[in-house]
């Protein structure tokens, strides 16, 4: 037993030629968060203000598919979602359409402390978080040129991204993802667990490349991007549909309870069940143990416990 | 094996002192409900068909909370989710936000059939909905007299009701016990007007499950809040083995992944749907109120609630049919 914690920047068909002007400062990016999350942890924050901290942290980065840095929807706006749960009390919070608020987990959070609900959307979720007075912005603080750039190809390829694609051959009925080079940006979350054993899970996201107006995805569904309880926390990401639907972040716990499998056993398992090429999520059980399996071709993810392992990568699937 | 099953539900949690005349007016509509979807499994329509179909039915009669009878937001306006679920390959269509839109349940089928995502919110779902030409009213069609009077007692009392609740100061679950209302309306306790969700399960002959869900929400809900009646996993799900629709307490059916529970304790643990349903209703509820219905592949309908009674009706290819409130 111990802390643990991970963080990802999204899973997808990162190709291995990413160049190094794209892959270090993600890497960069995914180690000062992991670190922010670790002074967190050692200064015996709670779980559920660790991951809020860390996911803001990668929301403020404008290299990963959340707050600054969101991906564009077709009408080249943004729509941000997020989720946050707290494993032990089993509260949560998510939003959805939020264009204007900094740092949409936080919102998130207000919800869950502030609110008889759990999940506000569109001009609701705004409102409130004027109410609240968190920090809001122009939509244009978070629009950047990559991803203008994303949009215009996303709409003369008429195909809607996902996080990270190639060029797939055959018919792709949903959410088809297209890739070029350029590996699209995903989704971020982090997940961590104290040494009492508490947990807390945290996923924001612009969403996918030239999204229908008002598309909500995986993330602020509890069960299916994001799910924590007594037993570990989870943060998916991938294609939203096959998250969704196969309730990914739920099943890990699910399988855990109903199966007794460990933590990576449950955790490889449900990736398992998922197509190839659709999902990836980092975990962490109450004992300190961590996992972050992926079933696409990389995911951006960093992961570190009280017992001094860490670990920053990109590629080589860990399902095995 | 290759029997036909169907469940609907129209809320769960009633007022004890609910007239006897709102009961049987309930119950009509459950068993009209019924007979329109044992028709159409008889003329062999697959389950994903007759659970929309059935679910229109009770969005287009007021009675309900769903469609024409939503229960009203802060702002007096109706704002409606739906979801539905095909099981077997797991297809999911849903729905929030709607204020036009004459019939949210098929609009989410809409979005699970001919639109690229799976979920689709305010205006956004309203353009689509525009553009896939679905009809169209306006808010008004879907605000009765007994919302808006309900709306205005809950702003008076400064209170959230939920689907069923003797209403509660403040935040929801508190105060679980049942006690006398304060709120009257027309001589009734307010909570006799309490709107509920609609749902529909079915299993057809080929053993295909699916699910569909729809509501207006709590009456004064704050606008944009989201329940557990479009979100997969929690308010509805279906799969091979099974299809579920959840109604209550919002917020606990989305804490315990209501929905998906049933399946997952069916698939993990290799319990038939009846002991799946008792399970889930039993252990994962702790202090939240709620009700579902359910069906299996083998053709078995269960039901569950841990609420003062919950609007609901069932039958089977056998020629079993039983419609309940208590």
């Amino acid at each position: 037993m111990g802390w643990a914690i991970a963080v990802h920047g999204g899973a997808g068909d990162i190709p291995l030629s990413l160049p190094p002007e794209k892959r270090l400062p993600r890497e960069a990016g995914l180690r000062r968060c992991l670190d922010v999350g670790i002074a967190a942890l050692k200064a015996h924050n709670h779980p559920l203000d660790v991951v809020e901290l860390v996911v803001r942290e990668l929301e403020n980065n404008p290299h990963f598919n959340a707050g600054k840095g969101s991906v564009l929807t077709t009408s080249g706006t943004v729509e941000m979602e997020a989720c946050i749960m707290d494993g032990k009390t089993m509260k949560c919070g998510a939003v959805s359409g939020v264009s204007t608020v900094v740092n949409a987990i936080s919102l998130a959070r207000l919800v869950m402390d502030k609110t008889p609900h759990i999940y506000l959307a569109f001009d609701g979720a705004e409102a409130f978080a004027r109410e609240q007075g968190l920090e809001t912005v122009e939509m244009s603080h978070f629009i950047t040129p990559e991803n203008i750039e994303r949009l215009k190809q996303a709409q003369e390829a008429d195909r809607v991204q996902l996080d990270y694609t190639q060029p797939i051959p055959k018919e792709v009925p949903k959410e088809a993802a297209v890739a070029d080079g350029d590996s699209q940006t995903g989704t971020v979350g982090c997940v961590a667990v104290d040494s009492e054993g508490s947990l807390a899970t945290a996923t924001s996201t612009g969403g996918i490349v030239n999204k229908m107006v008002g598309r909500i995805g995986d993330t602020p569904i509890i069960g299916a991007g994001t799910y924590a309880n007594h037993l570990c926390a989870i943060s998916a990401t991938g294609r939203g549909e096959a998250i969704i639907r196969g309730t990914i972040a739920r099943d890990v716990a699910a399988v855990m309870e109903f199966k007794g499998l460990s933590l990576k056993e449950a955790a490889a398992y449900v990736i398992d069940q998922v197509p190839r090429g659709n999902a990836g999520l980092i975990a962490v059980s109450s004992t300190g143990e961590v996992t972050m399996p992926f079933n696409t071709t990389g995911m951006f993810r960093a992961c570190a416990t009280e017992d001094g392992y860490s670990e920053i990568a990109i590629w080589d699937s860990p399902t095995k | 094996m290759g029997a036909w099953a169907i469940a609907v539900h129209g809320g769960a949690g009633v007022d004890p002192n609910l007239p006897k005349e709102r009961q049987e007016e309930a119950k009509r509509l459950l068993t009209h409900c019924l007979d329109i979807g044992i028709s159409a499994l008889r003329s062999n329509l697959p389950a994903i068909d007759v659970v929309e179909l059935v679910v229109r039915e009770l969005e287009t009669d007021p009675l309900f909370n769903s469609g024409r009878g939503s229960a009203l937001t802060d702002n007096g306006t109706v704002e409606m989710e739906a979801s539905i679920m095909d099981g077997p390959k797991r297809r999911c269509g849903a729905v929030s936000g709607l204020s036009t839109v004459k019939n949210p349940v098929s609009l989410a089928r809409l979005v699970m059939d001919k639109s690229p995502h799976s979920y689709l919110a305010f205006s956004g779902a309203e353009d689509f909905a525009k553009k896939q030409g679905v009809e169209l009213v306006d808010n008004e069609y879907f605000i009765t007299e007994d919302n808006v009077g309900m709306l205005k007692l809950a702003k008076e009392a400064n209170s959230i009701l939920f689907d069923y609740r003797i209403p509660t100061i403040g935040t929801c679950g508190a105060g679980a016990a049942a006690m006398e209302s304060p709120l009257q309306m027309n001589g009734l306790p307010i909570s006799v007007y309490a709107p509920e969700t609609v749902g529909c399960v079915v299993v057809d002959k080929e053993g295909r499950c699916a699910a569909a869900t729809s509501t207006g929400g709590l009456v004064n809900k704050m606008t944009g809040r989201i329940g557990d009646s479009p979100l997969i996993g929690s308010g509805t799900y279906a799969c091979d083995l099974c299809g579920v629709s959840c109604t209550g307490e919002g917020e606990a059916i989305i804490r315990s992944t209501l929905a998906r529970e049933v399946g997952a304790v069916m698939e993990y643990k290799g319990l038939n749907l009846p002991e799946a349903v008792d399970f889930v209703i039993k252990n994962r509820l702790d202090e939240g109120k709620a009700g579902l219905i359910a069906v299996s592949k083998n053709g078995e309908v269960a039901c569950g609630f841990n609420t003062t009674g919950m609007f609901r009706g069932c039958a089977t290819e056998d020629g079993f049919m039983e419609v309940g409130v208590w």
